[in-house]
């Protein structure tokens, strides 16, 4: 029970940072139709920036309280990631809007490309570990191990996300953004800016980026210049696997992948017999993924829920 | 094998190559063209191949940093053989740790007529590549390559100057077994030729010894996320987890283990006993154990001369196997003065029956190629840095001084 415990409790704090980034993966597909895949770049970027600022800051040694030496790395990685969403969307993107689909998916990939190879210019090859600014204390609940940064984590992704839904629900600019989702024509007509909706929709999918990038080099406690490929290819999933376009489908896809490579990697071995060992959770992940497309090729929640609503 | 991992590998192949491509390859390209008229003027280039890319960069840049430090210590003695003063130049490549790269990139050694070869580091690019430079005729040292298989191909071309791993899985198994008292032993490897390979010889022989392994986990040799995994070996309550694979992934592994409260003794073999673990593990790192098939830096007959040196040149302490590739080279260069010649057919005899006080102590091999009474020595890691706890085997090294 404890083990069982334990690995939901993994698989919670994996699968609310996959939420996160996946949530910018399904804004820009709902608003725009395209996957921009050098999302997860923007995480790789985002954590490699705080943890440059945080190394410094400690090395300078000023003894500033570690919450605030977190927060420092943030406010400089998260407007240099709203930065390079900006640039990207100008250069990469909107000179090839209305052309088709394959042209922006193709200079999605080169942008991720270049992005990874000037941040290993710029950061070097080497792996880099998290500095020891805080001492997490772990807590110990019927057995199972949980840290108060992964508190942390789940709390903090749990704000920002309803944080997102208040933006989208709630203000003019979500407003907009959802008008622009269900028709970029019609919503013009009256007035909406597509391209300044899609801006905002691309920075605020590199404002949860840079958070996330934080959270899962701290977590892990290691970050490198290529961390953001397969973070992003998970974040990718997730968006798919709740349905690509839906906010909330991106949250539950995120939470449920985590859950499952979490559940998947601690029981399938115990399910086959030591058969299968827990080197297979990806594919556990991608064959669940594969299962629930075949049901619902649309996702979860389905695609776009703004369309039917 | 799954379709993600190998989808992602090919990609970071295709990335890496596209960057290392322009950044490194350059040199070493040069130095193959002005080696053309080079038989003449008595130029020899020796190869050197590592993972200079990726994650574990950090290990294959020491190696080839100590390979350039050898060259310039041999241009600097003026070596002559047969009249002929000789200039050693390094031809340095990227394998990336990828045992695909790993062929492709000794075909290139090959085709440039580079005398010989030190390398490769990961054992298993070291066992395909070694096929190319046997079919070439090229004599190749590794340094670290650990696994036994690629001395037992029959290739005559294959040296190594680390004790394999049959020899270092079978000393830190019966260490778990009878100094640790392993009752429960949990075992993780990165299923790449070295890593399995150590993790499986470790529990034959703990379990010869009297363990039981409660716990059999495979991740990749390019994860940070072990978790599930470790949750998984905690409900199992092992008292040693041993760990086959390299610091890269053993760093976060232990901030993991600290994170999840497992108390469990870590153990590990070569791939983790590296100054780099310190920084990838901060304070979770001591008290960990690891093995290394040799004899530490300090205890190293002239490993203290050797560390300094080093780090005069390079600004930075030896990472790993930089006396190792230091040695290979320099037995490279002992072969070729007793066969009086740089002609990688005619050293090669004299380096089966070479016999060279290297840095790293004598060095002698057997039929296979192996080195004889290579030692093996446990480490603890104590605030901050390796201290050894007990050497085992080797040829009382420490005494020898020539």
């Amino acid at each position: 029970m404890d083990t069982f415990l334990q690995q939901l409790i993994n698989g919670i704090t994996l699968g609310s940072i996959y939420a996160l980034v996946a949530l910018g993966y399904t804004m820009v597909y709902g608003i725009v139709g395209l996957i921009n895949f050098a999302h997860g770049e923007l995480v790789m970027v985002g954590a490699l920036t705080s943890l440059s600022v945080i190394q410094a800051l400690m090395a300078a040694g000023l003894g500033l309280p570690p919450a605030a030496v977190m927060v420092a790395g943030l406010l400089v990685s998260i407007p240099l990631c709203m930065l390079l969403a900006y640039a990207m969307e100008r250069v990469a993107y909107r000179p090839l809007r209305g052309a088709p689909r394959l042209a922006p998916l193709i200079t999605a990939i080169g942008v991720s490309i270049v992005l990874q190879n000037v941040a290993m210019l710029f950061w070097g090859r080497s792996y880099f570990s998290f500095p020891a600014v805080f001492s997490t204390t772990t807590y110990s609940i019927a057995g199972a191990a949980v840290t108060d940064l992964q508190i942390l984590i789940v709390l903090l992704a749990g704000a920002l996300m309803a944080g997102l839904l208040v933006v989208v629900h709630r203000t003019r600019l979500g407003l907009a953004m959802r008008a622009t989702a269900e028709n970029a024509q019609v919503a013009g007509l009256m007035g909406v800016d597509a391209n300044r909706v899609i801006v905002a929709a691309f920075l605020l999918g590199a404002v949860l980026a840079a958070v996330a990038g934080l959270m899962v080099s701290a977590y892990y406690g290691i970050a490198h210049y290529y961390m953001g490929f397969m973070l992003g290819l998970k974040a990718f999933t997730a968006a798919v696997l709740g349905g690509i376009g839906n906010l909330a489908g991106a949250m539950l896809g995120g939470l449920l992948l985590g859950l499952i490579e979490s559940l998947g990697a601690g029981y399938i071995g115990d399910l086959t017999g030591d058969v299968l060992g827990s080197n297979y959770q990806d594919v556990f992940a991608f064959l669940v993924l594969v299962v629930v497309l075949t049901i619902r090729p649309s996702g979860l929640l389905g695609e776009r829920v703004s369309e039917r609503s | 094998m799954n379709f993600s991992r190998t989808g992602i590998a090919t990609t970071l192949a295709l990335i890496a190559l596209g960057v290392g491509g322009c950044a490194e390859d350059k040199k070493p390209q040069a130095a193959a063209k002005s080696e053309t008229p080079v038989a003449q003027t008595a130029t020899v280039t020796i190869g050197i191949v590592a993972p200079l890319t990726g994650p574990q960069s950090h290990i294959g840049k020491d190696l080839e940093n100590a390979v350039r430090l050898a060259a310039e210590d041999a241009n600097a003695a003026k070596i002559s053989i047969g009249g002929k003063e000789l200039k050693f130049q390094v031809m340095a490549e990227d394998d990336q740790a990828d045992p695909k790269m790993a062929p492709v990139v000794a075909q290139k050694l090959a085709d440039a007529r580079v005398n010989a070869v030190v390398g490769h580091f990961n054992s298993g690019t070291t066992i395909p590549a070694s096929k190319i430079y046997s079919d070439a005729g090229i004599p190749q040292i590794s340094p670290s390559a650990t696994n036994p298989k690629y001395t037992e191909q029959g290739f005559k071309t294959a040296f190594r100057v680390v004790a394999n791993d049959n020899q270092q899985g079978k000393v830190v198994g019966e260490y778990i077994a009878r100094d640790l008292k392993s009752k429960a032993l949990a075992i993780i490897d990165d299923r790449t030729a070295y890593g399995q390979g150590v993790a499986d010889v470790v529990e034959k022989s703990a379990v010869a010894a009297g363990t039981k392994v409660v716990a059999r986990e495979f991740t990749t040799d390019r994860s940070t996320d072990f978790k599930a995994i470790l949750t998984k070996i905690k409900s199992r309550k092992p008292d040693v987890i041993f760990f086959g694979g390299i610091d890269t992934q053993a760093g976060p592994m232990l901030k993991q283990m600290k994170g999840l409260g497992i108390t469990a003794q870590y153990v590990g073999a070569d791939g983790i006993q590296s100054t780099e673990l310190f920084k990838l593990g901060g304070e979770a790192v001591e008290g960990t154990l690891a093995s290394f098939p040799g004899l530490p830096l300090e205890r190293m007959p002239q490993g203290r001369g050797f560390g300094g040196k080093y780090k005069a040149k390079w600004n930075q302490d030896v990472v790993l196997y930089a006396p190792q590739g230091y040695d290979a080279f320099n037995v490279f260069i002992e072969a070729m003065k007793k066969a009086g010649s740089t002609e990688s057919a005619k050293f090669l005899p004299e380096l089966a029956r070479i016999d060279y006080n290297g840095i790293t102590g004598p060095i002698r091999f057997d039929a296979k190629g192996d080195i004889k009474d290579g030692p093996i020595t446990i480490f603890r890691a104590t605030g901050g840095k390796w201290a050894a706890v007990a050497t085992i085997g080797g040829a009382a090294p420490a005494a020898e001084k020539k």
